[in-house]
């Protein structure tokens, strides 16, 4: 198995320089190589672990809570306008 | 004095002795004075570490003692507070100023701790060697020219040193108990869902944990009872956990009746020998206090860091997606559309090994791979359950090296990754199966600190500490300081 890193790059969506793409390809085969050592277990029948515990999702209870804090919550935004995210046009 | 136990503190204050100003002073001493050698610190501003204490001196005079009442506590860059920066250590959070505390951060305020600056960190908690971070390398008090390990290497550094009597880490795959072992100090990761991953920063949601970083076992004991308990704002916080005696576990001084599992997996050829003989001779020590070793076997142990690294990136991939130079975090400034705007941002905000990581979990997530990559890693995850399951059936608590060798060298193992990542390959099979695990110093080795790693079953931290409690008073390893910081 062979990972085409300008493919998974762009699913990730991270931009790579020629140079990272080029070191990163055999430097991650060799991790994929690796890890292909999971697939000489039978896992037949084995119920994967998502949770250590198989824990349930919790609820909370149903209780009204105002929890507006936008203008802090945005506060970190490198640009907001009227309480709104900018980003670059995406429709012509 | 630097080097006073937490606790120790604790009765001094109580006492009225001293005052948490007169504490708080004499560590920012200690910071200004080694900070620079040491890099421990990413972030600190004395005059509001120095507010806290007097308010919590006042907090004294009027109230009476909190359970950390004016107690410095350092703490990790991963953890979100209110106040200064919270940068991950990675120059995609350049400038970050968290709009909350984490839950954690809250308890320690009410608990009446102070607060101290944020710790060095591999970038995003994804090293071993706290060398990813955007800031540089924390250095071992042991030996500059080494590591601390990571990714709490700052933590550890801090502890180690002196700069601080206690911190708080985080642990995915070990970066609590290998820096901890790696610095002669005291680590505990919590069971998972003990303690709540609110406000943290996310690296791989399943595994992640919270833990204290100490000088001594009871040390740890107190951070831990501070920090556990539920919490209704994180779905992964366990509502029904068992509670724990945590200071009343500190007290054991004998190993009566404990049976100690001893897996053959984690007594390899290529071990460090150093280690091997402070593991043995800790061993023996813990017979003398009246405990049975029992050979023991997990046989799934080297499949564990293979499922470790597909299952920790996936998560990682998912949860680092939020990046994206729209609501937080750095922002590429001349972006042709949004998709550049986004790639751009990510490029030129991640470090490499962060890279590495999301497109490793990106591609085991990936259409046609998800089966044959995540899938099969949750169920490998299933059987080293499976192995800690049955082995507790026949023992108490299992011991084990936290690290196969002590401290290694700054630049040593930064060539290849993967040399990188199976130096955890004691520490990660315990976050898989949400297992509570504590190192502890136990030795030397080549003149470096050697940590001994206990495990317990899930919600027993109480075992952990009453095991390494009596085994530090049985010894003084946990004593030893660095000569330079004495």
């Amino acid at each position: 198995m062979q990972i085409d890193v300008r493919k998974v790059a762009n699913l990730a969506r991270i931009r790579l320089t020629d140079d990272e793409a080029s070191a990163l390809g055999p430097q991650l085969n060799h991790i994929l190589a690796y890890v292909d050592s999971l697939q000489q277990l039978d896992t037949r029948n084995v119920m994967p672990t998502a949770h250590p515990h198989d824990a349930a999702m919790p609820l909370r209870a149903d209780i009204a809570a105002n929890s507006n804090r936008r203008e802090a919550l945005q506060a970190p935004a490198p640009a907001t306008d009227s309480g709104l995210y900018v980003v670059p046009k995406v429709i012509e | 004095m630097p080097f006073t136990p937490l606790h120790a503190w604790k009765q001094r204050l109580d006492t009225g002795a001293l005052t948490a100003v007169d504490v708080a002073k004499l560590y920012l001493e200690r910071i200004a004075r080694f900070n620079d050698r040491l890099n421990a610190f990413v972030h600190l501003d004395a005059e509001h570490v120095l507010a806290q204490a007097a308010a919590s001196d006042t907090h004294r005079a009027k109230h009476g003692p909190r359970p950390l009442e004016g107690l410095p506590i350092a703490v990790k860059d991963i953890f979100c507070t209110q106040d200064g920066p919270t940068q991950c250590c990675s120059r995609i959070l350049k400038g970050f100023h968290a709009p909350y505390d984490a839950h954690v951060i809250t308890l320690l305020k009410q608990a009446g701790a102070v607060l101290v600056g944020k710790t060095n960190m591999d970038e995003f908690a994804m090293g071993s060697s706290n060398e990813t971070s955007a800031f540089g390398p924390a250095r071992n008090p042991w030996n500059e020219a080494c590591t601390p390990g990571g990714s709490s290497g700052g933590s550890a550094t801090a502890v180690a040193a002196a700069l601080a009597p206690a911190a708080l880490g985080t642990d995915t795959g070990g970066s609590i108990r290998q820096p901890a072992a790696l610095t002669g100090t005291v680590g505990m990761k919590p069971t998972y869902g003990r303690v709540s991953r609110r406000g943290i920063i996310a690296f791989a949601s399943s595994l992640d944990q919270a833990g204290p970083m100490a000088g001594c076992v009871r040390d740890a004991a107190m951070v831990a009872a501070a920090i556990s308990g539920h919490d209704p704002m994180d779905a992964t916080s366990v509502a029904d956990a068992p509670a724990v005696d945590w200071l009343g576990a500190c007290d054991t001084t004998d190993m009566q009746g404990l049976r100690i599992g001893r897996p053959k997996e984690y007594f390899v050829d290529g071990m460090h020998a150093g280690v091997q003989e402070a593991i043995d001779a800790a061993l023996a020590q813990c017979e003398r206090l009246g405990a049975t070793i029992v050979d023991i076997s997990l046989p799934h142990t080297e499949y564990a860091v293979a499922a470790y690294y597909v299952i920790a990136p996936s998560e990682a991939s998912a949860n680092l997606a939020r990046y994206d130079g729209v609501r937080f975090g750095h922002r590429n400034t001349d972006p042709g559309d949004l998709f550049d705007l986004y790639t751009r941002s990510r490029d030129e905000g991640f470090g490499a090994e962060v890279k590495r990581r999301i497109l490793t979990g990106t591609f085991a997530l990936s259409s046609g791979y998800y089966d044959a990559y995540y899938k099969k890693a949750q169920q490998v995850r299933t059987l080293i359950r499976q192995d800690f399951l049955d082995a507790f059936g026949q023992v108490d608590v299992i011991a084990t090296p936290t690290s196969p060798m002590p401290a290694f060298r700054l630049g040593e193992k930064t060539d290849d990754p993967l040399t990188m990542y199976l130096s955890d390959i004691f520490t990660i099979a315990l976050n898989l199966a949400g297992l509570p695990g504590m190192s502890q110093p136990c030795g030397f080795a080549d003149g470096l600190p050697v940590g001994l790693q206990w495990i317990a079953p899930a919600w027993r931290e109480d075992v952990l500490l009453s095991a390494a409690a009596a085994f530090e008073a049985a010894t003084d390893w946990h004593s030893r300081q660095p000569e330079t910081y004495r």
